[in-house]
């Protein structure tokens, strides 16, 4: 099996550059982006991957790093359609059929269109045993690193931080991801301070520092 | 209020109409397979496009300034306060607000993907998506802040919220000094989607003006 690389754990990298801030109503750059987004909203709402599988999509698309937003999103969608042999990669770039569809759960109507987005799609669940960790607990984060979607980021990696919110049971990414189920575990707010995170750093970045938060499912924390 | 921006045939690259051409196959293909309603795609753009954006949260933090026990309510419960005033749903099931103040600043960021409240806020802008604000705003957030022109008192702590599951953060801005005669709307009129996300303070109007 290959190695699960991701492109898209970003915090904390150097090199980048400054912000480019943008009026509030530069949603879209080009009539495709739009397009994009609606086609990836609507193929999803078929139920043919989950969020996470699609976010797995995009992060390791080998050169994440270099398309705009939109354009990871088009490659990723591609990709999961290639994979679930929804369409083959000459259908996709002919635009002409080819194969028979496969059946999908599915198809969002425009009626439906306002119901399904407010209505969304809620990820939490009853819990099936009490929360391990209480607010105000120390806490470790996992340190390994692991071969799957995650969503505990690189630079919280193997930090002690604080349960400051327990914010009940969540579907988890890493089995969702994996095609695994829900597995749906205890979700925390944990809170790190600047020294736990920027160790090299020889002073505070102000008088009052900087703490920043993360939100963790209980299989990435231990008790310190 | 977005479509002036776009570019047009004469500015477009050939990279743009490469892009137009793929996206179009794939419409194509889809819509033969009948996996998606082609009128659906309309419904999607144009709910983000002209009903769901960052009015909605400005609504609701206006609503915050002038009604205590909203804002309570907003604090400790924040999906159910949203829903109150119609705002609920995708990728704004689980909400948090979090409110600014002289001795802590909050500033909103997804550095593994694009997380964001799209029901108060809409759609991400390019920059909150972004390499440069994802990577520094964990490090150096004053540093992200400098380049919105936010200069924060060096007593001011600031908090960043890395959103890494479904759970979504809306930053309440501090209300400006000389706006206690101002009415929901106007209040809300001065609310922006940056300070929102806290890349930018919200301004009183005289400061504006003078803007």
């Amino acid at each position: 099996m290959s190695p699960y690389t991701t492109h898209a754990d970003l915090g904390g990298l150097p090199g980048f550059g400054v912000v480019a801030p943008e009026h509030e109503g530069d949603l879209f750059h080009a009539d495709w982006e739009r397009k994009t987004l609606a086609l990836t909203l609507a193929v999803g709402a078929t139920g043919s991957w989950n969020i996470d599988q699609s976010r797995a999509a995009r992060e390791t698309l080998p050169d994440y790093l270099k398309l705009s937003y939109y354009q990871i999103w088009l490659a990723a969608l591609e990709k999961l359609l290639r994979e679930r042999g929804l369409a083959t990669a000459d259908e996709i770039q002919s635009g002409i059929l080819e194969q028979f569809p496969l059946a999908v759960a599915r198809v969002l109507q425009a009626q439906a269109v306002t119901a399904a987005l407010l209505e969304g799609s809620p990820v939490q669940r009853q819990p099936a045993q009490p929360a391990r960790f209480q607010l105000g607990q120390r806490v470790r984060t996992r340190s390994k690193v692991v071969g799957h979607h995650t969503r505990l980021p690189g630079y919280t990696r193997g930090k002690q931080g604080l349960v400051e919110r327990v914010h009940g049971v969540h579907v988890f990414a890493d089995s969702h991801a994996q095609g695994m189920g829900e597995d749906p575990q205890w979700l925390y707010g944990v809170v790190f301070d600047e020294a736990e995170l920027w160790p090299e750093r020889t002073r505070p970045s102000s008088a009052q520092g900087l703490k920043v938060s993360i939100d963790a499912w209980e299989p990435y924390l231990e008790a310190v | 209020m977005t479509d002036n921006h776009d570019h047009g045939p004469d500015d477009e690259h050939s990279e743009l109409s490469e892009m137009e051409t793929r996206v179009r196959a794939l419409q194509s293909v889809l819509t033969q397979k009948g996996y998606i309603d082609p009128t659906a795609l309309d419904m999607l753009i144009d709910t983000y496009q002209t009903q769901v954006g960052p009015r909605n949260g400005a609504r609701v933090v206006a609503r915050s300034w002038i009604d205590p026990q909203f804002r309570d309510w907003l604090l400790r419960d924040a999906t159910p306060a949203i829903a109150s005033l119609g705002y609920s749903g995708r990728q704004g099931e689980h909400m948090v607000a979090v409110e600014n103040s002289a001795e802590r600043h909050n500033l909103v960021v997804c550095t593994l993907c694009s997380c964001y409240p799209w029901p108060v806020l809409g759609l991400p802008p390019v920059w909150y998506k972004s390499a440069p604000y994802r990577s520094r705003a964990v490090k150096d957030p004053r540093g992200v802040l400098a380049d919105f022109g936010v200069h924060l008192p060096e007593s001011t702590e600031i908090r960043v919220w890395d959103s890494t599951a479904e759970v979504r953060y809306l930053v309440i801005p501090q209300r400006p000094a000389g706006t206690e005669h101002l009415s929901e709307d106007a209040l809300a009129a001065l609310i922006t989607r940056d300070a929102m996300i806290g890349t930018r303070l919200v301004e009183a109007p005289a400061a504006q003006w003078r803007a």
